[in-house]
């Protein structure tokens, strides 16, 4: 088993607006292993962007973590101070935002922006630290880092831009990196470029990464383990192989259905009916009953558990019907 | 491959886009500073009609006896409240007087610049093209430079009459509304709607008239409210610095200027005519401020939720104004 | 870059050359501008050798040639109260004006943007109260009012400051300034601010949170950065529009600057001296657009960039 790069325990997220208090993360937790993959698997709204901004600590003011635990290296990122969060925030935990033009600021150098962390944390003068710039830039893969470290991000392409913000994230080799996203505002081709790159720096700094996406093919491609989430719940998780080979949520047996199948070729691609709950009207019981094809009246009463059964865990009442 | 990554979304029950006119009262009411504003306006413009009849002959004819009465006392009739001038004019009636003048400058001005910069506007946005260009041009131009110094050249040349002072303030004002109306009505032309609108071959005036006029209008509402704000000022400034209403006739800014020199012993004279400026605008942009909320779906809700509970979901909110 | 300029300056152009046109047009339409350079009692005979002295009774294209040189020259006559050439009045009047402007704007600016940062920072606190505040005196209060308010009370009443003039030293600047700094801090305030609101909300601030940056980094090095051009255009308009309090000020404190000499001109009918004075604010308007441009593209790479790519 390889060590522990994270441990995230009943995270619960609530967001307060003028039309109430709603809880949009609701007591998730999993386990990142150094040197693996987990995905975080979802719509979107069902809550997965929202946890990797409550682990990093970048909640918008709306939303405040209400229970839970973040455990990197022993200490409890929600309870640390936030001088100390600081510390942590790039040597211990980073993070890859989805839209790398937003992401970087476009008035300052990228040579500066990437010079940052070193900075920061190891008070680096300016000097070395832009030509450990320049050396990250060579590292994810950007041709001519010692003319293009005075550009601005505008002169650069999307993938480019993304390449940047995966090395600002790793320049101080963190052992945990959060993925939001990193590849959907990208082209087919250079997504698969840039989770090669995120592939490659995991082996190498022997990181810890949780990949947030929508995207089955990434998590089938990418991942280690599998956590899908639904309506700010974990309802299913496990080893990906394992999951997609025998799901055990209708939830996540519905999302593989849509999946095109190439023997299949002409038949019709089933979806899932309806959409997922009001985050303000969410029914009693399972959050799933309004889609689910089996739901019985235990599901509207009662709310499933996530229950782990060897290594595999899944929230529902029929799990076991399902599973055979 | 991928999940459904924008499921559509639900309308908010209790956000209703056109809320009837009791609706509309209603959010009046749910902004008690805004409410007086309104009421305020409403004394002003009573004032502005009626006010020379109300006032009579107080502010006209000078009671010496009453010369350098000070104000806040009732001994010598509610027309002498605030107090007398160096000739025993009613400074109350005085103010009366002033608000019709006043008033018949700012109401012309917003009204004129009004209507010919949401036309142009209006018009260019819609055609895009070169009419855009040169009509955005003459805008910038007006614009770039401050209209005391246009003011000052024309009512130099031409002297200084209420219709010269409406004229020029109205040109200065013209490219505010011409410039809104532009951006708004070049956004719209794109839209569906009003291509569905071509489609059908409705001339340009008309779909200038349906469609692009009535969403228009919210946002032009709101311009104007806070500019009927800047015609005042602009007007009091022009009469204080001596070139605007030209006694015998009476404005605001007129006053101000004309007491300036009794400053010493009647401070009154000065000070009140100016309060009543303020007083003005202030109420003119805290319901400027009103409006630009309950026309706009996305914030109306902050005036439809009780106050108490406003307070609590304060920090909830997002500013961004 | 500099075609960038040049396109800039013919563009800056346009106002300047409507403004001295229509001086020139506007004095015609009136029938004869003789009119407007003499007192109202000045005789016939008086008015028909003024007339003639100065080619008001040559054809209007002549007469066009003859303005357009006169202001290239900066020659626009003698004024009729003084004798002296109405230029050398104007620009010995500038100096006055362009250090209240200066002081003015510069106040301005650091008022604006250090409660305008401090309120984006801190919403519903104290200074997004006192944001609020100001920038709704700034659009309520006229300045002429503030200013004779300000006479009452701290001349007149405690009688620690000088009621008008430049004689005090320091102290005569505090009335001037304070009542002409109104209405730009306040709108400053407001352009900071919710620059800096959207600038703190958005990715690349978080970016720089989860690099660990601190407060004052994120702060100063990215917002603030982010914020300055929306600023600094709105600070130039501003800085226009100062002109129109200039006026205002200048006149009510005796200020001897080019507000008071237009005032001074209009009340005593002097035409060189108001064509001057106008003439001049309308040329460091020019010189001041361009100026903000310079700047704008200096802050903002992408403008630079934009700029690059027209060369």
């Amino acid at each position: 088993m390889t060590a522990i790069g994270m441990e995230v325990s009943g995270l619960t997220v609530e967001l307060t607006t003028p039309r109430g208090t709603t809880r949009a993360v609701d007591g998730v937790s999993f386990t990142a292993h150094r040197g693996r993959t987990l995905a975080l698997l979802g719509e979107s709204g069902c809550g997965k962007s929202m946890t990797a901004q409550a682990i990093v600590g970048l909640l918008e003011p709306i939303a405040s973590v209400t229970a839970g635990s973040v455990q990197v290296d022993g200490e409890d990122l929600l309870k640390v101070s936030r001088k100390r969060r600081r510390q942590l925030a790039g040597p211990t935990l980073s993070i890859v935002f989805q839209d790398a033009l937003t992401a970087l600021n476009p008035v300052l150098k990228v040579g500066t922006q990437l010079a940052e962390p070193y900075r920061i944390h190891q008070r680096m003068p300016a000097k070395r630290a832009r030509a450990k710039a320049i050396e990250l830039m060579r590292h994810v893969g950007i041709p001519e880092p010692e003319s293009r470290v005075d550009s601005y991000p505008h002169q650069f392409s999307g993938g480019m831009r993304q390449r940047l913000l995966i090395a600002m994230a790793v320049a101080l080799s963190p052992k945990v990196l959060i993925a939001d996203e990193p590849t959907t505002a990208l082209d087919v081709t250079v997504q698969a470029q840039i989770l090669a790159l995120l592939a490659q720096l995991r082996k190498e700094h022997d990181m810890a990464v949780v990949l947030i996406t929508h995207d089955l093919a990434v998590v089938a491609e990418e991942a280690d383990t599998v956590a899908v989430m639904y309506s700010g719940r974990i309802v299913e998780t496990g080893p990906v192989d394992e999951v997609f080979e025998d799901p055990r949520h209708p939830y996540t047996r519905g999302l593989l259905d849509s999946v095109p199948v190439e023997t299949e070729r002409g038949a019709d691609l089933s979806s899932i009916p309806g959409a997922p709950p009001d985050l303000f009207a969410i029914p009693p019981g399972c959050p799933y009953q309004a889609r689910c094809p089996l739901v019985q009246d235990v599901c509207r009463a009662e709310r499933p558990a996530l229950e782990t059964r060897a290594g595999r865990a899944v929230a529902c009442h029929l799990a076991e019907g399902t599973a055979q | 491959m991928t999940l459904l990554e924008n499921p559509p979304e639900a309308p908010a029950p209790e956000a209703p886009d056109r809320p009837a006119r009791a609706n509309w009262f209603r959010m009046l009411l749910a902004d008690p500073a805004a409410f007086v504003s309104a009421l305020i306006l409403l004394l002003v413009a009573f004032v502005a009609v009626f006010g020379r009849q109300l006032a009579g002959d107080s502010a006209i004819k000078g009671d010496l006896s009453l010369s350098r009465l000070a104000p806040f006392s009732l001994d010598h009739g509610w027309q002498y409240v605030l107090g007398g001038d160096l000739l025993g004019r009613s400074l109350l009636g005085r103010l009366m007087v002033a608000t019709q003048t006043t008033m018949s400058v700012v109401v012309p001005v917003v009204l004129i610049s009004l209507v010919i910069g949401a036309s142009v506007g209006m018009w260019a946005g819609y055609h895009r093209g070169r009419r855009e260009t040169v009509a955005m041009r003459i805008a910038d131009v007006i614009l770039s430079f401050p209209s005391l110094l246009m003011a000052v050249v024309v009512l130099y040349i031409f002297s200084p009459s209420i219709a010269s002072i409406i004229a020029i303030l109205a040109i200065t004002r013209i490219p505010v509304y011409l410039r809104t109306a532009r951006a708004e009505s070049a956004e719209l032309q794109t839209r569906l709607f009003v291509d569905a609108a071509r489609t059908f071959g409705t001339p340009s005036g008309a779909i200038i008239r349906r469609h692009i006029f009535p969403i228009v209008l919210p946002t032009l509402l709101t311009v104007a409210t806070v500019d009927f704000c800047y015609v005042m000022l602009a007007e009091s400034s022009l009469s204080f610095l001596g070139i605007g209403v030209q006694p015998p006739d009476v404005s605001w800014g007129l006053m101000v200027a004309q007491g300036r020199d009794q400053l010493r012993t009647q401070w009154w004279l000065s000070v009140l005519p100016g309060l009543a400026i303020v007083i003005t605008t202030v109420s003119a942009n805290l319901l400027a401020s009103w409006v630009r909320i309950a026309t706009d779906p996305g914030q109306r809700w902050r005036l439809t939720v009780p106050r108490r509970r406003r307070r609590a979901a304060g920090p909830t909110v997002l500013e961004t104004t | 870059m500099l075609t960038f300029l040049r396109r800039r300056v013919l563009t800056s152009l346009l106002p300047l050359l409507a403004v001295v046109l229509g001086v020139f047009v506007l004095a015609r339409l009136t029938g004869n501008p003789t009119a407007l350079y003499l007192p109202e009692n000045a005789t016939a005979q008086a008015r028909e050798q003024f007339s003639a002295a100065n080619g008001f009774d040559k054809p209007i294209w002549s007469q066009l040639l003859d303005y357009l040189s006169g202001v290239v020259r900066l020659d626009f006559g003698t004024s009729l109260r003084t004798g002296e050439s109405a230029a050398v009045m104007a620009l010995r009047a500038f100096p006055a004006t362009l250090q209240l402007a200066a002081v003015t704007m510069l106040l301005a600016c650091l008022v604006g943007t250090a409660v305008g940062c401090w309120a984006a920072l801190r919403p519903n606190g104290l200074a997004d109260r006192v944001s609020s505040l100001l920038s709704m005196t700034a659009a309520s209060v006229p300045d002429f009012w503030l200013a004779i308010l300000g006479i009452w009370v701290f001349a007149i009443m405690l009688g620690v400051l000088p009621t008008s003039g430049v004689d005090a030293g320091g102290l005569s600047w505090v009335l001037p300034i304070a009542v002409l700094m109104l209405r730009p801090a306040g709108v400053l305030t407001q352009v900071v601010r919710g620059a800096m609101i959207s600038a703190l909300g958005s990715p690349y601030v978080k970016v720089a949170r989860s690099k660990g940056a601190g407060e004052r980094r994120v702060v100063a090095r990215h917002a603030l950065k982010n914020a300055a051009p929306p600023a600094l255009t709105v600070a130039g308009d501003l800085a226009v529009g100062l002109i129109n309090g200039a006026v205002v000020v200048e006149s009510i404190f005796g200020w001897p600057g080019i507000g008071k000499l237009l005032i001074d001109a209009i009340l005593q009918r002097d035409f060189a001296v108001l064509q001057a004075a106008v003439a001049i604010t309308a040329i460091s308007i020019f010189v001041l657009n361009i100026a903000i441009d310079i700047g704008y593209a200096l802050l903002d790479a992408r403008v630079r960039q934009k700029v690059g790519a027209a060369a």
